[in-house]
């Protein structure tokens, strides 16, 4: 597997765990504008795991499915900050999804310049839809930044951003969730 | 607070009113706007105003009916129809009509 794919799948992987946890605010979130607006963050993350575990799929010979929901716990590669389980704690969650944000941005910069245009451009897209994930972050964080909660959530969490490798039992059962249909139902496809 | 939102459906079009959305400020109130309104495609534009902006109206007076002040105050519909129904007869049904 050359070092791209890996870095694709890695953001993949993120962007996956990230909006099943996002979507467990659904139903639930503090208030119903915020329960809409947060579970189109997380629909829209899951798109972006979807086009770029095609994208991975073309050049292993595999296809989306087989990457998002045939692999095992430990070969995931997505960070450990997305993997904890947050809920009900919605400071934590925001300071996450702040964190998170602004680590991707830098990171799908960088893919936007990919020499592989078709990389690129998929970057490009994701870019687009990011930009309101932005400005959603970055009016949470506005709003929460003087509330100790707040503080202390960005300050545990942000280490966590680039520890990858290792997965918590968390996680394990969140793969548990995921690919139960998958793995129930032979050919259920994404 | 609430912010009501108007929607345009397409270029040149009207804004109607597409509901509102309760939020702490504006910048909160146009993110979800922006979902709850425009995420489908549904929309060219949105406007995005605090409740208290807008100012309602709704006592008209019109104690004496003067009901030629109104669009509908002239029945053309009606009187088309008689024009209609008096240009399909003949004129010897209409000499008869007047003996």
């Amino acid at each position: 597997m050359t070092t791209r794919v890996e870095k694709v799948l890695e953001i993949a992987d993120d962007e996956l765990i990230l909006g099943w946890r996002n979507s467990e605010w659904t139903g639930i979130a503090p208030l119903l504008e915020e329960d809409v607006a947060f579970s189109s963050i997380a629909q829209n993350e899951i798109g972006h795991a979807r086009a770029l575990y095609e994208h991975a799929a073309r050049e292993l010979g595999t296809t989306a499915d087989e990457l998002a929901f045939d692999r095992q716990p430990e070969e995931y590669r997505h960070s450990r900050l997305v993997e904890l389980r947050l809920v009900p704690d919605w400071a934590a969650t925001i300071a996450r999804h702040y964190l998170y944000e602004t680590a991707d941005e830098e990171r799908i910069g960088a893919l936007k310049k990919s020499d592989d245009p078709e990389l690129a451009g998929l970057a490009a897209k994701i870019d687009r839809e990011e930009a309101y994930h932005r400005m959603h972050a970055q009016m949470w964080f506005d709003r929460l930044r003087e509330e100790p909660r707040f503080a202390a959530a960005l300050e545990e969490l942000r280490p966590l951003a680039e520890t990858r490798g290792e997965h918590t039992p968390e996680f394990v059962e969140l793969w548990e969730e995921m690919t139960s249909v998958r793995r129930s139902l032979a050919g259920a496809t994404w | 607070m609430i912010y009501e939102v108007f929607r345009q459906e397409r270029k040149g079009q009207a804004f109607a009113h597409a509901g509102s959305v309760e939020a702490p400020n504006e910048e909160f109130a146009e993110a979800y706007a922006r979902e709850q309104y425009g995420r489908r495609g549904e929309s060219t534009a949105l406007w995005v105003v605090p409740r208290e902006s807008v100012h309602e109206i709704d006592d008209f007076a019109d104690e004496l009916q003067k009901n030629y002040h109104r669009v509908d105050g002239y029945p053309l519909k009606e009187k088309l129809g008689r024009a209609r129904e008096l240009a399909a007869k003949s004129p010897d049904e209409l000499s008869a009509g007047a003996g």
